[in-house]
């Protein structure tokens, strides 16, 4: 799909934990329709960045605007009424609540709520297309972890993000999973929706992104195709060390 | 509305109407334990409102209920003013503090909020106490009405079914379902997009409102108010109790808990009045280790094994 204008601008963005240095006066944008990865060795702030944009946490500098709307200071609700969707590095479902149910809670304080009857058609249809359709009144606690996985994802997708972010959302699946983890993110690409994901997985990184930012301790090292950063010698350097 | 509805409603209609036939029927000790019971019921479903679905066990109700009391007493008392006006100002003065007392707890959980609040309601018998005593010269009120038990019993019934047709309402609501998720899991409920804090302090100026009028309404059964008998710490430990006993994750739970409590109770302080605190913390106890899920999470599981 056509990539069209940036619609998420990230601008000298900085996190400070007492004297640690998160993230560090990053900048970059993202544009409608696009995957755009962040990637990077353990602890270089990717998951950070994700929180701050999503208002888990506060930037320390920065700004961070989503279609000239300033998320910077914003809480956490009125971010995701903004726009933002998120999932969580491990998994979150809300354990009490019916598979359908979950999905409802993503759609029922959206910017553009979903409530009663239309809510419930909504997010079957949505579980219909994750493959979740048959358990939609199950307890969420006969959900194998891919299945929790789904379910957490159509959560996100039930609020009609402009914006999804995926945190780690490929980790603890096994190879056959991983395959059809791929596939269902590579669909959501393909209806044109706008995702950031911070992933480990390089399959992934290589066949879902159109572009990926390179952290390593809280700086960009490097922006580009997968195949670009890739092959770029600090990138190169970020994950092997000096060798 | 769908047949589980349906029928709902015709069993709650039913035993209203069977709550509204007990003066009618019995003599003046079972009135009194009845009207008793109404206002634990009152008490128990409101609290449970809140605390049902957040998990957030607030130690508050003897001071709303208190300020409902002391309200009624002292504009009574000292300032000749109608009963009824006392009773209709006081649940929204309750509701006011309830608002304070939310945005200073919003970021306390678990354990804290519950010392707060405990807290808090004993700065409050404490601080009315020492002004009456200090600036009002009188240290007890007189609350002179020509309300019978019956009467009383009648009002705190009326209480009880708005407190339910609130419950319903919130169940049915976004705020009853944002309620929910905010105690399944408070960081995916601000990220869905619900305003934790504003959700919470709106349940809890609920909880706040119903105890207050509750506390209002029989004022007249003492006749002689002192604020350390109406602000007591002991109806806040008792109502969660007879919540807990009779299990707060559906809305008729509490009533199911405070009917067997409160005449067990009865029975207690009759046989033995000077260790009801005693027995107090041992039923605390016993209803946390046999019964976490009340009488109607037992219920409930004895059911599912049965249909398996």
């Amino acid at each position: 799909m056509m990539q069209g204008e940036p619609i998420l601008k990230i601008s000298n963005l900085s996190k400070r934990f007492g004297g640690l240095v998160a993230v560090d006066d990053l900048t970059f944008n993202v544009r409608e329709h696009e995957v755009m990865g962040i990637i990077g060795p353990n602890g270089s702030g990717k998951s950070t960045t994700l929180n701050l944009i999503s208002g888990a946490l506060r930037a320390s500098d920065g700004m961070i605007v989503l279609e000239g709307q300033d998320l910077t200071v914003l809480p956490p609700h009125k971010i995701a009424r903004a726009g933002v969707a998120r999932t969580f590095q491990l998994v979150r479902i809300l354990p009490k609540l019916s598979v359908i149910e979950n999905v409802i809670a993503g759609a029922a304080f959206a910017s553009k709520p979903r409530w009663g009857g239309e809510a419930e058609l909504f997010a079957s249809a949505l579980l219909e297309r994750l493959e979740l359709g048959d358990k939609k009144h199950l307890g969420v606690d006969s959900l194998t972890y891919i299945d929790q996985k789904r379910l957490e994802l159509a959560r996100a997708l039930a609020s009609e993000p402009e914006i999804l972010l995926l945190d780690e959302w490929l980790a603890g699946l096994n190879p056959s999973e991983l395959q059809i983890g791929i596939e269902l993110i590579s669909r959501l690409r393909n209806e044109g929706r706008t995702i950031i994901l911070v992933e480990h997985v390089m399959d992934a990184i290589r066949s879902l992104c159109d572009r990926c930012v390179v952290m390593n301790s809280g700086k960009k090292i490097a922006e580009g195709t997968p195949a670009e950063v890739l092959s770029d010698p600090e990138v190169v350097r970020a994950y092997l060390g000096d060798g | 509305m769908k047949l589980a509805e349906v029928r709902n409603l015709a069993v709650g209609i039913v035993v209203a109407l069977l709550a509204i036939a007990v003066p009618l029927v019995s003599d003046g000790y079972w009135l009194s334990i009845a009207t008793t019971a109404m206002m634990y019921i009152a008490l128990s479903t409101s609290w449970a409102l809140f605390s049902g679905p957040t998990h957030l066990i607030a130690l508050s109700t003897g001071a709303f209920f208190g300020i409902g009391g002391y309200l009624v007493g002292t504009g009574m008392s000292d300032y000749e003013l109608d009963f009824w006006l006392m009773a209709a100002v006081a649940p929204f003065v309750a509701m006011f503090l309830a608002l304070l007392i939310g945005l200073a707890t919003l970021r306390l959980s678990g354990v804290y909020f519950v010392i707060f609040t405990l807290g808090l309601a004993e700065m409050i018998r404490n601080l009315v106490s020492w002004i009456q005593n200090n600036f009002l010269g009188s240290r007890g009120l007189y609350v002179l009405t020509d309300f019978t038990d019956a009467h009383i019993y009648w009002m705190l019934l009326a209480v009880a079914i708005v407190v339910f047709l609130t419950g319903w309402w919130i169940n049915r609501s976004r705020l009853g379902f944002a309620l929910r998720i905010i105690g399944n899991d408070e960081e995916v409920a601000k990220h869905v997009g619900i305003d934790t804090a504003w959700s919470k302090v709106t349940l809890f100026m609920t909880t706040g409102f119903f105890a207050a009028l509750v506390g209002a309404i029989v004022a007249p059964r003492y006749s002689y108010i002192e604020p350390n008998v109406v602000f007591s710490p002991q109806l806040s430990f008792l109502v969660v109790i007879m919540a807990l006993l009779g299990g707060v994750h559906r809305l008729w739970g509490p009533l199911v808990g405070v009917i067997p409590f409160t005449l067990m109770w009865e029975a207690i302080t009759i046989f033995f009045p000077s260790s009801t605190t005693l027995f107090l913390g041992i039923s605390f106890l016993l209803i946390v280790y046999l019964i976490p899920n009340g009488f109607v999470g037992m219920f409930e599981s004895g059911l599912a094994r049965l249909r398996r």
